[in-house]
């Protein structure tokens, strides 16, 4: 490794940066994007779910109920008057349950002698139903104990659950989806960036000139990964402080983890765009295989969103072959849970391993040769 | 054959690159294709060795080959001493070398460009101010340092180049066609740098090109084609062996017949190649002998026609050559085509140009054009990039609005009834748009069904094309396959579907080779012959002089009109008494110049 001919490489190489907005595009553009697209656009949560009340005969134990409806964060109670015109809601999807209080509501309470409540629920989504029957028994719990302890009665339940959530108190998933996106957003960004300039110059034919010059390939390789991974760093930095300040996920852990995990994973990124340079040489093509082989897994199999446990074990196998997924464990523990360092070491280790591995064909298929 | 001595060749004459054995193949989908077999040639020291052959002869594969861009399937390239297929760092520390398309950073400036070159060959801080200085001033670049590379002319980033290969000074320099694309005054002074780098430094310059003129230019000349080396050899000792074989043919009257005398003399067992150049006829026969006699061998008519020796070109040899390797193959093909039927009792111009205009913006691309070609005549707009040649045609065209002034092509406005127009009209562009994935069958199919050809006629068409331009044989072939002279065949067979009155070229033959440009202009002259009128551009100076009448274009300008023997007589000179096209080009391009100083240096 010759340091001129390195120092001219990188600055060359800054200069096409500064130059080019392609390439800040990709780096600073796209996160806040996707960011912006992904952070308010997914949510895994329940909220203001519209749900049809029908009431047929007005009485003050109804009234509370509905009115435990009314106050809840997750409903957004539409009162109907006949079960006919809440069905024909349901079926135009303007709403997504149906709470029904019979006519004889009020004196089958009193004489406690069968299910009063009627519920139904969209299945279509079966998680939303699942969420909302859950937040519908809440409601309904709420009101049971409020109205049984009005008449001076203990309800008796046989177990009572008190419940605390862990890391994400305000059960918030934007909480977790965020820093799980920003690995996704990186693992785009690292992965294009590199594949994209490296193709660029075998497009423009300069690659031609640059190899018959007595540069090595180990120069060029260094030059690709120097400037451009300052440049995803730039990237990252961006996208942790739309998380903290924008989206207001909390930051547990120490910066100083969330630098050199991400350092890791930007290299390890970055490698991959090498990988890929080595076979696309042309722009489109290697945009379109960054996408194919490393943002698409990273989105599905990394355990961003789906949950690698619930997967088959086939896949759960191949989840390991994902950089993402590493990333993604480190970031959410990071952010949520704080420095829990047997996890955060094994998955460093992880992507070191994969950024060695791939440095190795890398270093075994480039030659300083145009076939 | 061993191994060359390691010690430097530092002698002129010595041996610098040598070629043993050399073989090539690639694979193109389904296809292997032979881009060099069993080449051998060795390059001397200290002088300009040329590597010449058309598109497809190998050179570029040659090339990387010795810079260690690719390796041999069998044989050896020694450069310096050194084996490219194994030491190919050694020789990429010691060459020059500029790839085809310059290899420059287009959004770097001139001076961040040298700099990244001298940064690759690690030359020391000291030495730079002193090389650049030399460089820049060499190739005129000094006041554009800032400049973005994107933004300079081609002629300006071929030197700008060349400048990068020669930053630190080396032994060899080997340059990929260099002249491709940059108009004639910028390839006359790469020249010029080339000489002064052999000349000061003892440098050994090895080059490739497509151009046959530029033959002349070299001290030594390997011939190659299809991947075959044909000779080597100095230019001159290449045109010795056509001495007393080249003639011209003057017309002592009207030229309306010079067509006819083309095709009655390039059936003659005698010739080796004929062809038009402007009011002449150029021969070239088989034997040599004198003018008197090829009247007699060809029997010509001394009153009508008038018959000088003439001097040999490099080209003349190829062709020679070429004809030799390809034996009787070649001779036999020279069909003739029954062309459209036009209508002759019509005889107003063809195309009328008045005082036209076209601007983008501020910028005037073509500046009060005015020309007429009249029915069944050859006309050539002549010009480098960026004159205002494509501006214009695509005004011809009516795929682009004038500004202002008068278009008439083929009796009608095209500022007020394009369509009609559009029917009269073929159109064959520059990359010969053609369906690569289709037979040429099916491509015709469609260029008929295109012009709105059914059923029978359409049926006729097609049988038409297949059997006047020899394509019966290959019609189920996917066009992407086909040899460059195959596609422009076709290509032209597609554009004459509908029977066009007017036929557009767009630099129809850049790149070919000889015989097949031949070919193809043997049908051109079939086509003007029967009553089609042709309207060609090109930047190619020798196809110039193929037309009829042509104007030469500079920025949007016209700087002459006139038949090729016009102009080129213009400049005739005693030092200089066969001027070529380029001569006169280069000429007026100079004179345009200089009458633009003067004005802007009265005005601050």
């Amino acid at each position: 490794m010759n340091f001129t001919r390195l120092r001219g490489l990188v600055r060359k190489e800054s200069l096409q940066i500064i130059r080019d907005p392609s390439s800040i595009g990709i780096a600073f553009f796209l996160p806040v994007l996707l960011l912006l697209l992904f952070g308010y656009g997914v949510s895994l949560d329940a909220r203001h779910v519209p749900l049809a009340v029908v009431v047929e005969q007005n009485s003050p134990q109804a009234m509370a109920l509905v009115s435990g409806f009314k106050q809840s964060d997750y409903f957004l109670p539409v009162s109907m008057r006949s079960i006919q015109e809440a069905e024909q809601a349901m079926m135009q999807r303007q709403v997504d349950g149906i709470i029904w209080l019979r006519h004889n509501f009020a004196q089958e309470l009193m004489t406690g002698s069968e299910a009063p409540v009627g519920v139904i629920v969209n299945g279509v989504d079966a998680n939303k139903a699942r969420l909302i029957e859950g937040y519908v028994t809440g409601v309904w719990y709420n009101w049971l104990e409020r109205m049984t302890g009005e008449q001076g009665q203990q309800l008796k339940m046989p177990v009572t659950v008190e419940h605390r959530i862990w890391f994400n108190a305000e059960v918030n998933s934007r909480n977790y989806l965020v820093p799980g996106l920003i690995a996704i957003i990186m693992t785009l960004i690292g992965a294009m960036l590199t594949s994209m300039v490296m193709a660029r110059e075998w497009e423009r034919g300069t690659m031609e000139a640059l190899m018959v010059t007595p540069v090595t390939i180990r120069e060029i390789t260094s030059s690709k990964i120097i400037p451009y991974f300052i440049l995803g760093m730039g990237g990252m930095l961006l996208s942790v402080l739309m998380a903290v300040f924008l989206f207001h996920v909390p930051l547990h852990g120490s910066m100083w983890a969330l630098l050199c995990s991400s350092s890791l994973f930007m290299f390890t990124a970055i490698t991959m765009g090498l990988l890929i340079s080595v076979a696309a040489k042309s722009q489109f093509v290697a945009g379109q295989i960054a996408i194919v082989i490393t943002f698409l897994p990273a989105f599905i199999l990394s355990g961003f969103v789906f949950d690698i446990r619930t997967m088959p074990v086939v896949i759960q196998w191949l989840t390991h072959l994902v950089a993402a997924r590493y990333f993604v464990d480190i970031l959410q523990t990071l952010f949520l849970a704080g420095n829990i360092w047997p996890l955060f070491l094994v998955n460093s280790a992880w992507l070191a391993l994969m950024a060695l591995f791939f440095l190795m064909i890398i270093k075994k298929k480039s030659h300083k040769l145009l076939e | 054959m061993p191994a060359v001595s390691k010690t430097q060749p530092k002698q002129k004459g010595d041996i610098i690159l040598s070629v043993s054995d050399l073989s090539k193949q690639f694979q193109v989908g389904k296809h292997t294709v032979h881009a060099l077999s069993e080449v051998s040639f060795q390059v001397k020291s200290g002088i300009v060795t040329g590597l010449i052959g058309p598109d497809g002869a190998g050179k570029t594969t040659l090339m990387r080959l010795a810079c260690g861009l690719f390796l041999p399937d069998s044989g050896t390239v020694t450069v310096l001493g050194m084996d490219a297929a194994h030491e190919a760092i050694r020789i990429q520390q010691s060459i020059g070398y500029m790839p085809q398309r310059f290899g420059l950073y287009e959004d770097l400036s001139v001076q961040e460009n040298l700099d990244l070159y001298a940064d690759l060959h690690t030359l020391p801080a000291g030495k730079r101010p002193a090389r650049y200085d030399k460089l820049l001033h060499m190739t005129g670049l000094t006041p554009f340092t800032d400049r973005l590379a994107g933004r300079l002319s081609g002629g300006m980033k071929q030197k700008l180049g060349i400048a990068c290969a020669l930053v630190s000074p080396p032994p060899l320099l080997i340059l990929d066609e260099p002249t491709v694309g940059v108009d004639p005054v910028s390839r006359r002074e790469l020249w010029d740098i080339v000489y002064s780098q052999v000349e000061e430094m003892g440098m050994s310059v090895f080059l490739s090109t497509a151009y046959l003129d530029e033959a002349e230019q070299c001290s030594e000349v390997v011939l190659m084609h299809e991947g075959k080396f044909l000779g080597q050899d100095s230019p001159d000792t290449f045109s010795a062996e056509l001495v007393n074989r080249t003639f011209v043919i003057h017309s002592r009257g009207s030229n309306s017949n010079k067509r006819k005398l083309l095709r009655e003399l390039s059936f003659h067992p005698q010739t080796i190649d004929v062809i038009i150049l402007g009011d002449t006829l150029r021969l070239v026969t088989r034997e040599s002998m004198d003018p008197k006699k090829v009247v007699n061998t060809f029997a010509l008519d001394p009153q009508k026609w008038k018959i000088n020796a003439s001097k040999p070109r490099f080209e003349d040899s190829f062709i020679d050559k070429l004809k030799r390797l390809k034996g009787a193959a070649a001779e036999n093909k020279r069909t003739v085509i029954a062309a459209a039927k036009v209508d002759k009792r019509d005889t107003g111009d063809a195309i009328l140009v008045k005082n036209l205009r076209r601007e983008f913006g501020d910028f005037i691309a073509v500046k009060d054009l005015s020309f007429s070609v009249g029915r069944g005549e050859i006309f050539g707009l002549l010009g480098a990039n960026g004159a205002g040649k494509t501006t214009t045609f695509r005004m011809l065209c009516g795929l682009l609005p004038a500004t202002s002034g008068t278009l008439q092509v083929a009796g009608h406005d095209l500022r007020a009834a394009r369509a009609p127009a559009r029917a009269k009209i073929g159109y064959m562009a520059q990359k010969f748009s053609l369906y690569g994935d289709l037979t040429v069958r099916q491509n015709l199919n469609f260029f008929s069904a295109a012009y709105e050809l059914r059923g029978k006629r359409q049926k006729e068409r097609i049988q038409w094309a297949l059997d006047s331009f020899g394509l019966a044989e290959i019609q189920n072939s996917e066009s992407s396959n086909l040899p460059l002279g195959y596609k422009q065949r076709l290509a032209l067979a597609a554009a004459l579907m509908h029977e066009p009155e007017i036929l557009f070229l767009d630099e129809p033959t850049s790149g070919i080779d000889p015989l097949a440009r031949r070919e193809f202009w043997n049908h051109i002259n079939g086509l003007a012959d029967a009553g089609v009128t042709v309207m060609v551009t090109t930047h190619f100076m020798e196809e110039a002089s193929y037309c009829d009448n042509l104007i030469i274009m500079a920025r949007g300008q016209v700087l002459a009109t006139g038949s090729p023997s016009e102009l080129t007589a213009r400049y005739q000179s005693p030092d200089n008494p066969e001027p070529s096209m380029e001569d006169t080009f280069i000429h007026l391009i100079e004179e345009f110049e200089q009458r633009k100083k003067r004005p802007e240096n009265t005005t601050p």
